[in-house]
């Protein structure tokens, strides 16, 4: 068995079920390993490193620049296919997710960033079905976890700015005066749920979210692999369907997470912006 | 579960850490992302964006514009169209009581020149009817005392008698004449 957490393929291709060796799919059962990835430049015990998710990151980030840059660089009145396109796609977040929830007066400067988050996550989404690739940059929760932060420090420094230090510290607690003896108590939940759950739950939605249908994908088609031997043969071929149901819905998958993650993010920042009540 | 598996999973620890490298090329790979659409590709698509708006309300800004000077020009029209009307029923009006004036006035003028020279030739006929009632007379004398002298043998040179004899033949042809009638 030559598998071991930071193998290039997923799992010991030699192994199947009804096999000689007698070897079970745990041995090849996609797990924890299969999202850890040995470096391709630096040590592995060091904390200077480069390896696959971070190869993705960055090719995502091109491909996203290459994508816009085709089409905006030179941009035309009367457009042209490529421009159309990523202009739709621009103008779904402008006006489906920025101008909706904050509003356009107030949105208008937070445009860029919900673009860039949004294209951002996709591109890094859609690694995971990308043939050779095949694998969510997101599913590493450090990705999500960046971006979660970059969009905390932002709505945490607006309702400071906006409102100013007791009037953020109402807006973080929902202060309430109608609530009586239970403002206390609805404080501190809310406090807590604002200001800590909050951006984990955040991070941990997109993070979850690409790691389960990373997962999945593995599993049917280490499994369809698995059981590609004597009888194995039928239940490997629903197994293959199911792969490409999952890949299907994967893709799915990955543009609602990403429109999932701005929304969220759209409405953190309407919240800051708010009028204390 | 294998000895492998068992490895991978203490080594992955909780896959809710995240590792730091990661975190930091994440990071950078997003600001590099938005660095770009921020500072050049969305400002340049926005610029065109509100150029097609501009265009777009532009070209409906000047069709009204066409539309209402259009509609200017005819108004402008059919005022003058209804002045000029106005102006010619007033032109032929004057030209009718012109013409009619005109017509009184030669008419006038014709009975006056008619009047005039029915006048003149009653005048002439009545100069000339005496003038030649005149020189008949003359005549008349002249033969009737010629002939007279002839028959009488008698000069009636005598300018006078001549004169009461004259005048008494003629008287009596004029009664005469009267008698006659």
């Amino acid at each position: 068995m030559s598998a071991d957490p930071t193998q290039t393929l997923a799992f010991d291709t030699s192994c199947h079920l009804f096999g000689n060796d007698g070897c079970g799919f745990d041995t090849v059962a996609p797990g924890l390993h299969s999202f850890l990835f040995k470096p391709l430049w630096g040590g592995a015990d060091s904390n200077v490193y480069f390896n696959k998710t971070m190869l993705l990151a960055l090719l995502g980030s091109i491909i996203v620049i290459g994508f816009f840059w085709a089409a905006f660089a030179r941009p035309k009145v009367v457009p042209g296919k490529l421009q159309m396109v990523a202009e739709a796609g621009y103008d779904f977040v402008r006006r489906g997710v920025v101008y909706e929830t904050i509003g356009k007066k107030e949105g208008e400067k937070y445009v860029p960033l919900v673009v860039s988050l949004f294209f951002f996550i996709w591109m890094m989404n859609l690694w995971s079905i990308i043939p050779i690739a095949q694998f969510p940059v997101t599913a590493i929760i450090s990705y999500p976890a960046a971006l979660a932060a970059i969009v905390y420090i932002l709505w945490v420094s607006l309702t400071f700015k906006r409102h100013g230090f007791v009037g953020a510290f109402k807006n973080f607690t929902g202060y309430d005066k109608s609530l009586g003896a239970v403002l206390p108590l609805s404080m501190t939940i809310e406090l807590f749920s604002n200001l800590l759950v909050r951006p984990f739950t955040h991070a941990v939605r997109l993070f979850a979210n690409m790691f389960a249908g990373h997962t999945l994908l593995l599993l049917f088609t280490v499994a369809s692999w698995y059981m590609l031997n004597g009888v194995g043969i039928a239940y490997s071929g629903v197994s293959f369907v199911m792969v490409l149901v999952m890949t299907a819905f994967e893709l799915f998958i990955q543009a609602v997470q990403a429109y999932v993650f701005v929304l969220l993010t759209c409405s953190f920042i309407q919240g800051a912006l708010a009028e204390s009540h | 579960m294998s000895p492998l598996v068992q490895l991978a999973a203490e080594e992955a620890e909780n896959p809710l850490i995240p590792p730091i490298p990661e975190l930091v090329i994440g990071l950078i790979a997003f600001v590099i992302v938005f660095g770009f659409l921020a500072k050049k590709l969305l400002p340049n698509i926005n610029k065109v964006l509100e150029q097609r708006r501009e265009a777009i309300e532009g070209g409906i800004e000047k069709a009204e514009a066409a539309q209402t000077e259009a509609q200017s020009v005819l108004e402008q029209y059919k005022a003058q169209l209804a002045e000029a009307r106005h102006e010619a029923a007033r032109l032929r009006q004057e030209a009718q009581e012109q013409g009619a004036t005109l017509i009184a006035e030669m008419r006038a003028e014709g009975q006056r020149q008619r009047e005039e020279i029915v006048a003149a030739g009653h005048a002439q006929i009545e100069a000339d009817r005496k003038s030649a009632a005149q020189a008949l007379r003359q005549d008349v004398g002249h033969l009737a005392t010629d002939l007279a002298g002839k028959l009488v043998g008698e000069s009636l040179e005598d300018h006078a008698r001549q004169s009461r004899v004259i005048d008494r033949f003629l008287d009596e042809l004029e009664e005469k004449a009267e008698a006659a009638r």
